[in-house]
């Protein structure tokens, strides 16, 4: 198999890898991103609502504006992109890659993991039909492509992720009947709630998809409420003339390459799941292999920058690039910075997370 | 969904800049696409939603994760099955196929 060797090799391409990757480039290493897509930007590239988080990780710009001042900033920097390229395994050998069809292994000196964050599916009958599809790809077809997936839409689960594409779908001009959530209450920020309410759609919440029905694709949606048991409530049924279903029911931290390669996890629920532990410079258990962004648990973009950061760092310091003390120096405030983040009215459980998977990672030293 | 599902006017992202058009020929009938657009996202723009079939059951399959993942949008593209249409480019003169099973 063909050889490549590179010095800092990032897997992804979303906030977190170009951050990373920025930081570890200015303090003088030489860095390769891969990213399966053919754009620069993860999850921001298909974002068109202005960003929540702290003004120094460009809240109040959009998600794409975003992207490309990351991207810009990276390539001034002489960071190497490798797009359609997708990494398939961390081995003793070095990390596998399919890039224009062809198979490489590249040796790195050190790997930042950066895949982000896999979206989860739910199921009820007539969920495979055509028209009903996930959140991103909804975003994807309207905000990139400027396709609208379906005329009138159902959206399921009112997180933020919910709420914002069921508003970009009324941006982009389609109906949106009602977003369904099957908690007692709305899961998002009540900005984002207050906007497609204000619109004039209804979120139920307490409630369900029954089934979706259609011959070949979606025709018709039927809902049902659910009492304190958790059981459906007979005779509550509600029908709804759509002809596409959107899921946003949460995302998980995509994590097989950290798997496949043998670092640590810790099971936390607030996380998203099963997350790899890691030390204050995101390296995981493994010699070398870092974690930064979603993949360590599924939060913002901005925790995703500031994790981005310090791997980045910590990557070219552990290439001789900067001292110990150097290296603590610059990633201080990044530390800082995800301390204040985590630190906000819903976020004590995340700075309790962060705290374990530290705690974990130093017990796996011993 | 017959007419054009295309977003010509946006709030945030402004009007439609025209595009080049190519010809892709769904089971022999021509759909017109932009250049350089997925697949899907022609045949999505068209009304056609049903991209696969299930082998044992019969059931249709359209655009899902749209991301490359989930393999719901597989079809054959000029006689090679297996095609993720939702992340591969539309080429002038393509010829897509709806899949039935492993093909
Ligand atoms: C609808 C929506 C709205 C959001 N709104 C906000 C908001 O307002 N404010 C905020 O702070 N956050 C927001 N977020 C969250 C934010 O987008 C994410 O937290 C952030 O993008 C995570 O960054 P990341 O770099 O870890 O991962 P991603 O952005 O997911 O990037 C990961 C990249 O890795 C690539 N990749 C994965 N596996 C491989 C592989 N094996 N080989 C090659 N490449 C691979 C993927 O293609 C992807 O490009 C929102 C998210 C969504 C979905």
């Amino acid at each position: 198999m063909k050889e490549l060797e590179r010095e800092i090799l990032i897997i992804g391409a979303g906030p977190a890898g170009i951050s990373a990757a920025i930081e570890a480039a200015k303090a003088g290493a030489k860095v390769t991103v891969a990213d399966e897509h053919d754009t620069i930007g993860g999850q921001l590239y298909k974002q068109i609502h202005k960003f929540f988080g702290a003004a120094d990780n460009h809240a109040g710009m959009r998600g794409f504006e975003i992207a490309r001042k990351l991207e810009q900033e990276a390539k001034e920097l002489g960071v190497e992109f490798w797009l359609n390229t997708v990494a398939y395994g961390i081995f003793k050998e070095g990390v596998g890659i399919v890039r224009d069809g062809d198979n490489f292994i590249v040796k790195a000196k050190k790997v930042i993991v950066a895949a982000g964050g896999i979206e989860n599916t739910t199921a009820f009958p007539g969920s495979t039909l055509p028209g009903v599809m996930l959140a991103g790809a909804a975003q994807t077809m309207t905000n990139i492509h400027r396709v609208l997936p379906g005329k009138r839409m159902v959206v399921v689960g009112s997180g933020n992720v919910g709420l914002i594409v069921a508003y970009q779908m009324l941006q982009a001009g389609a109906e949106v009947l009602a977003v369904v959530e099957r908690d007692d209450h709305i899961g998002g920020y009540g900005v984002h709630a207050e906007k497609i309410r204000t619109a004039g759609v209804p979120i139920l919440t307490d409630t369900i998809i029954k089934c979706a029905s259609g011959k070949t694709s979606v025709e018709g949606v039927t809902t049902v409420k659910l009492g304190a048991d958790g059981a459906e409530i007979a005779g509550s049924e509600q029908e709804f003339n759509a002809d596409t279903v959107i899921m946003a029911v949460g995302m998980a931290p995509l994590t097989e390459l950290l798997w496949n390669i043998g670092c640590r996890f810790e099971f936390i629920g607030e996380l998203g799941g099963y997350v790899p532990v890691h030390n204050e410079f995101m390296q995981t258990s493994v010699d070398g292999i870092y974690a930064a962004g979603d993949i360590t648990g599924v939060e913002e973009a901005s925790v995703a920058m500031e994790e981005g950061c310090i791997a980045g760092i910590a990557a070219a310091s552990a290439c001789g690039h900067i001292s110990a003390e150097e290296c603590s120096a610059r990633c201080a405030s990044h530390i800082d910075a995800l301390a204040v983040l985590e630190s906000g009215e819903y976020d004590g459980e995340r700075s309790a997370a962060r705290a374990k998977k530290l705690e974990l990672y130093k017990a796996s030293e011993k | 969904m017959s007419q054009s599902m295309r977003i010509t006017d946006h709030p945030i992202l402004g009007a439609d800049e025209p595009k080049k058009k190519v010809t892709i020929y769904y089971e022999g009938t021509p759909i017109e696409a932009n250049e350089g657009e997925p697949i899907a996202i022609a045949l999505a723009n068209a009304g056609i939603r049903t991209l696969y079939v299930t082998e044992k059951m019969n059931k249709p399959r359209g655009i899902f994760c749209g991301q490359g993942r989930c393999g719901s949008c597989r079809m054959i593209v000029d006689g090679v099955p297996d095609v993720k249409t939702c992340s591969t480019p539309v080429k002038d003169g393509m010829r897509v196929q709806v899949q039935h099973g492993l093909a």
